[in-house]
């Protein structure tokens, strides 16, 4: 199959010829999810040097598993989870190393809030959000980006950190509450209700 | 219930799932109100950044794409030598078993049994 060949094909359809082998569909499935993969990556590593790691090899997983994936669920739940756990074995690697802060990481397009003042409001909370969440101890980080971000169920999250489904509830519990109080304390202690 | 309570279970709610007892005490107390509002808004904020993609850097495509090329080339040159690993071991066993069979023949013309059919 040609680049432009896989060009004209949806999602489903390159899967199934990557998962017959063609690499040249697999390439377009690279062309079209990568940012998304990266963003979870960085999202979970809290570094781009890292993340570029991480998709790399998340790839490289998941084309020797592609003919594994059953397509019972998503495609990109699929990979969600395969970056989740080449990310965990990663940063498992290089725990000893330092975590450098996320400034040069910068939003690309987003969705237009309908409210000038909310979108201000809006985007003022997600940049605080992003920061509390990379200030996060990252095993605790990992699981509330899998559970609240990317919404997978606790059994996925629980398995591709190679944890039990109890310590991913604890998990998940204890990083709201250490998100919580950064979010709140670094905007004053001010409530937002909305 | 007191408001130390409700702070504490609050981090196990999920999204609009709220238990009676707590409910029954925000609906009386304005400071959980306020602390409810802003959990709630966390996690729809949390949400929010599922659509907020990050740009990578331009060169990531190209090398996670030869990074993928460069593993089937591995995998391409590692099946080809295992072809071959496996051609040269069927080539040894049959000359092994020829030779055999050779000596075999000769050692029963010697003791003068009639060659095998």
């Amino acid at each position: 199959m040609g680049t432009e060949d896989s060009a004209s094909l949806d999602l489903g359809d390159l899967v199934a010829a990557a998962q017959a082998g063609d690499r040249r569909a697999f390439d377009e499935i690279v062309r079209r999810t990568y940012v998304d993969v990266y963003t979870l990556a960085v999202r979970l590593t809290s570094n781009e040097e890292d993340a570029r790691d991480v998709v790399q090899d998340a790839y490289l997983r998941a084309w020797r598993a592609i003919g594994r994936f059953r397509g019972d669920a998503q495609f990109s739940t699929w990979m969600h989870r395969i970056t989740a756990n080449v990310a965990y074995t990663h940063l498992g690697k290089r725990r000893r190393r330092r975590t450098e802060p996320l400034d040069d990481v910068e939003p690309a397009e987003t969705r237009p809030e309908a409210l000038p003042e909310r979108a201000a409001e809006t985007s003022e909370l997600l940049v605080d959000l992003s920061d509390a969440l990379a200030e996060l101890p990252p095993k605790l980080r990992a699981v509330v980006v899998l559970k609240d971000v990317y919404g997978l169920p606790h059994d996925a999250i629980a398995e591709e950190l190679g944890i039990s489904v109890a310590a991913a509830k604890v998990r998940l519990h204890r990083g709201r509450q250490k998100l919580q109080a950064s979010l709140f304390q670094s905007r004053g202690g001010t409530a937002h209700a909305v | 219930m007191q408001c130390e309570d409700v702070a504490r279970a609050l981090p196990a709610l999920d999204d609009e799932v709220i238990d009676v007892e707590i409910e029954d005490h925000v609906a009386t107390c304005l400071r959980c109100q306020a602390e409810l509002a802003r959990y709630r808004r966390m996690l729809r904020g949390l949400h929010e950044l599922r659509t907020r993609y990050l740009e990578p850097a331009p060169g990531l495509l190209p090398q996670t794409l030869a990074a993928l090329e460069a593993a089937g080339e591995r995998s391409a040159v590692r099946s080809l030598l295992t072809g071959r690993r496996l051609a040269y071991a069927g080539a040894g066993v049959a000359l092994a078993a020829g030779a055999a069979a050779v000596l075999l023949a000769r050692a029963r013309r010697r003791a003068g049994f009639p060659a095998a059919a």
